[in-house]
């Protein structure tokens, strides 16, 4: 037990929490953004997009805390990660931040008066909601990749140069911004035939078939480029696993492909990439054997191993700086103290099962499809 | 140092989106309790009419939260995007509350109302009711550990400061939670919404008997209101934020500052009531002060003397001194991490290390600071009194008019008379003032932490990120003109429900018909034909 709980295994574990974490929130909001995205492609009319928005007008809510506990946990065992990608992607976040807004206010507010030009504007609102916060939470990972043009000085505060909104727009950003949202969109659709009934259904089961295979087309070119565009960020010398958490007591080099060098060192984690496909495919497959439970799953597997091979490909890197690598953080040099990582491991340990536990019996008492019929007998109680 | 520099701004920023997030967060606070209480009456007595109060203001309780939920994303995402240097600096202790409140209650609350709105023909009556018992449970827990984080951010118990990381590190997390000046705000804030929510429904309870419409209805919430609202505004008042007062040397700068305290007074000070403070004389005008009342309120003794503005002032420089010390043996051991002595040199005097960081405000080198320097950055250490010692006069004086009303209104509601024309009146228009207390308290809270993010630890111009003018004005902009028209809406939205009032809100706003063009024209139909209906 001693062993387990020392510094580097707290930091590994936290590692490993960071990811469930992303995951969690790719999976569970990942479809509240896949269906507000879509709106435009599955409902046409007034009741169908009723029927879209209240398949997750009862959940989105709690999904969401997803995103504000990833946010939330990376301030307790990252800050440093935390304060260099918030300061440094400040006008991203901003417009995630606005559109995220959209949401709450839009899903409350929209039945609210019954004119065609409100509802209008809080559909496009929803689906900006959507759109935006999927493209750019994958912008960001495609950035992060690149390494970022940060520095750390001798107080540790963190300097940028450049890295404005136009710069996390480059090619390779974009192209991990449409991975992420095909993924999430196609997720969305697979959540929408599995919750619905109608046109909204027969249309996101359309959707699948386009979705699901762009997203592994884009994720494979995706995979390409790193392995043959960019390059790795590896830590050389000596490294200290359990030292403080101080990123400039390290030595950092470029390698070209040095992202899969991983793969390499360690031919497990290409269970990753080959969940990634796999996941997708199979909710595609599942989608057309018309078992939309299955699909849901393997659509969920997907997104998990596709958010774990950008997390295995940097490891043990998490944000590297494209201008000076040593101020690039690490696993091993951005976390927070050992007793803080245990401290919130305790806790995490007690509340996330419960979480799940809970979310799982709401989602039950949920169960069943929305379909036009209800939108018109349960008006009133209803998005 | 202008006020447009990015760390200003940054301020404003973050002034304005919590004082916006703050509109909502109180009526969240008080409604949910509310309604867990109607609903309760509901199970046990089976009448209907107390789940269509349960649902009614339930929907008012729903605009309400989604603003809420959309304000707070924001709160938390600022801390990195604006106060970069504050992230890394406390991260290890600052984000450890936030993230349990994530853990524990965010998921808990936000998880739950969904069922709470869309549950009803799902879940049995108990359960439903469970149901709304852990949203009003959730609420107020995530309430506990925000303020967790922000009671630390007043007296910032359990945490050191590391040297090899450059930042403060957390030494016991029992410390951080039982933090005095945290329980005593968490009492005092949640007990000021569940005001809010007393007044919201009081208010709106009393507008529809001056209308004579929904008799029933609002005699029913205006019972539970007053009793519920007498027993917070005793709380709110009994339990006051100032108990956290005396604990640490600037909480203890902040009460002298609300009060214009400028010289230490024997034991008990006197509470004034009415002066004009003069910031550069140091000294007030036309003061009318009460013998003894605020040793009394602050100390809960007779012989505990409360330090003056002038006497503070002095320890400050002090502070200062010793943290140039340690300030001093930082920088040689960061010249060579081996320095065993400059190890135990700084461990000595870490706490003053923050007071050392003050000069940084005027020269890059605090150890080259002069005699007049290192006094001037002492001074620094004093909010500007006269706004805190009127935010907080009009605060406790609405807090006491506030006991006031709702002990008039539990008096008519044992009489079961609530018809008297002047009273609902003054009900009706009593409906901003809990917004207002509490956004006062809250300026006087944080305006009155100032030159610090951290008490004694961090001051605020160090604390930001390495953003542009350009950046945060955007973001600024931007942020005043989205959360105004959401605010617009949200009251727009709010009125019309209340206008609609309970028998009509509970039904949907158009009747949908299935074809896509007629569910068009029958809903603007409808609209106009509801405006004569909402406007009677």
């Amino acid at each position: 037990m001693e062993s387990l709980l020392d510094y580097e295994s707290l930091r590994l574990i936290w590692w490993l929490f960071l990811g469930v974490l992303l995951i969690g929130f790719a999976v569970m909001d990942g479809f509240d953004l896949g269906v507000a995205a879509l709106l435009p492609v599955v409902a046409r009319d007034d009741v169908e997009r009723r029927v879209a928005i209240n398949s997750i007008g009862p959940v989105w809510d709690g999904n969401q805390v997803w995103l504000i506990l990833g946010a939330g946990a990376i301030f307790a065992a990252w800050p440093a990660i935390y304060a260099a990608a918030f300061s440094g992607f400040y006008i991203a976040l901003f417009l995630v931040l606005v559109t995220l807004i959209l949401r709450p206010v839009g899903f409350e507010f929209r039945n609210k008066i019954a004119d065609p030009r409100w509802r209008g504007f809080w559909d496009a609102a929803l689906t900006a909601g959507g759109v935006v916060p999927a493209l750019v939470f994958g912008v960001a990972f495609g950035n992060l990749l690149q390494g970022v043009p940060f520095r750390i000085d001798g107080d540790l505060r963190v300097l940028y140069e450049g890295g404005g909104l136009l710069e996390l727009l480059n090619p390779f950003g974009l192209l991990a911004g449409l991975v992420s949202l095909a993924m999430l969109t196609t997720h969305g659709a697979v959540y929408l035939a599995l919750k619905t009934e109608g046109r909204v259904r027969e249309r996101a089961t359309a959707f699948i078939g386009i979705g699901a295979p762009v997203t592994v087309l884009l994720f494979l070119l995706a995979g390409l480029w790193v392995a043959f565009g960019l390059s790795g960020y590896a830590l050389v010398g000596e490294v200290a696993t359990g030292g403080p958490s101080n990123p400039l007591f390290k030595q950092v080099e470029l390698r070209p492909g040095g992202w899969l060098a991983n793969y390499a060192a360690h031919p497990w984690m290409i269970a990753a990439p080959v969940l990634g496909v796999l996941g997708a495919t199979g909710a595609w497959l599942a989608t057309r054997a018309e078992r939309p439970g299955t699909a849901f799953v393997l659509s969920a597997s997907g997104i998990a191993g596709i958010v774990a091979t950008a997390g295995v490909s940097m490891f043990p890197m998490l944000m590297p700086s494209s201008i000076d690598p040593v101020s690039s953080l690490t696993v091993w040099d951005a976390s927070s103290s050992h007793r803080t990582l245990l401290v919130m491991l305790v806790a995490t340990l007690i509340f996330l099962p419960i979480i799940v536990i809970y979310t799982g019996v709401i989602f039950r008492v949920l169960r069943g499809r929305v379909g036009p019929a209800d939108i018109q007998s349960q008006s009133a109680n209803l998005y | 140092m202008s006020d447009l520099d990015p760390m200003s701004l940054s301020r404003l920023q973050f002034g304005m989106t919590a004082l916006y997030h703050f509109l909502f967060v109180p009526l969240t606070l008080g409604l949910s309790f509310l309604l867990a209480i109607m609903e309760s009456v509901y199970v046990m007595t089976g009448r209907a009419i107390w789940r269509d109060m349960t649902r009614f203001w339930g929907k008012l309780f729903g605009i309400n939260f989604a603003m809420g939920v959309a304000t707070g994303i924001t709160m938390e995402f600022q801390f990195g995007t604006n106060w970069a240097y504050y992230s890394h600096y406390v991260g290890d202790i600052f984000g450890a509350p936030l993230a349990i409140e994530g853990l524990m209650a965010f998921f808990l609350e936000s998880s739950f109302v969904g069922l709470f709105f869309f549950g009803w023909n799902r879940l049995s009556k108990l359960g439903h009711l469970t149901v709304t018992w852990l949203v009003a449970i959730g609420s107020n827990l995530s309430a506990l550990w925000i303020l967790i984080a922000n009671g630390w951010m007043q007296n910032p118990v359990g945490a050191v400061f590391n040297p090899d990381t450059m930042r403060m590190e957390l030494a016991s997390f029992w410390e951080l939670m039982f933090n005095p000046v945290a329980q005593a705000k968490f009492v005092h804030t949640v007990s000021a919404g569940y005001v809010t929510g007393s007044m919201f429904v009081l208010s709106v309870s009393a507008w529809y008997l001056l209308r004579g419409r929904h008799r029933a209805f609002a005699t029913r919430s205006m019972i539970v209101a007053s009793a519920f609202g007498l027993a917070s505004a005793l709380s709110v008042v009994v339990l006051g934020d100032e108990s956290g007062y005396g604990v640490s040397e600037h909480q203890k700068v902040k009460m002298a500052a609300i009060e214009a305290m400028w010289e230490t007074e024997p034991a008990p000070a006197g509470f004034t009531v009415f002066a004009i403070p003069d910031q550069q004389a140091r000294e007030n005008h036309a003061a009318v002060t009460i013998p003894w009342a605020l040793g009394l309120i602050a100390t809960r003794s007779t012989d505990i003397e409360l330090p003056g503005l002038n006497d503070l002032v002095k320890r400050a420089e002090v502070r200062i001194r010793n943290g140039l010390v340690a300030y001093d043996a930082l920088e040689r051991l960061r010249a060579d991490r081996g320095n065993a002595e400059a190890r135990a040199t700084l461990a000595a005097q870490a706490g003053d290390l923050g007071h050392a960081l003050l000069l940084k405000r005027y020269v890059d080198d605090p150890r080259t600071a002069d005699d007049a320097t290192i006094a001037r950055a002492a001074r620094d250490i004093v909010p500007s009194v006269p706004p805190l010692f009127w935010s907080f006069r009009v605060m406790v004086a609405l807090g006491f008019f506030f006991i006031g009303l709702f002990a008039v209104a539990f008096w008519r509601s044992c009489r079961r008379d609530f018809d008297h024309p002047l009273f609902l009146r003054i009900c009706l228009w009593s409906l901003p003032l809990p917004w207002l207390a509490a956004e006062l308290g809250w300026f006087v809270a944080e305006y009155g932490r100032q030159p610090w993010a951290i008490d004694g630890v961090l001051p605020t111009f160090l604390a930001s990120s390495a953003l542009s003018v350009a950046q945060v004005l955007f973001t600024l902009a931007g942020f005043v003109l989205f959360y105004s028209s959401l605010l617009v809406v949200d009251v727009i939205l709010m009125r019309k429900y209340i206008r609609i009032g309970p028998a009509d809100a509970l039904r949907p706003p158009s009747a949908p018909t299935s074809t896509p063009s007629a569910t068009a024209t029958s809903a603007a139909a409808s609209a106009r034909t509801r405006q004569p209906a909402s406007a009677a």
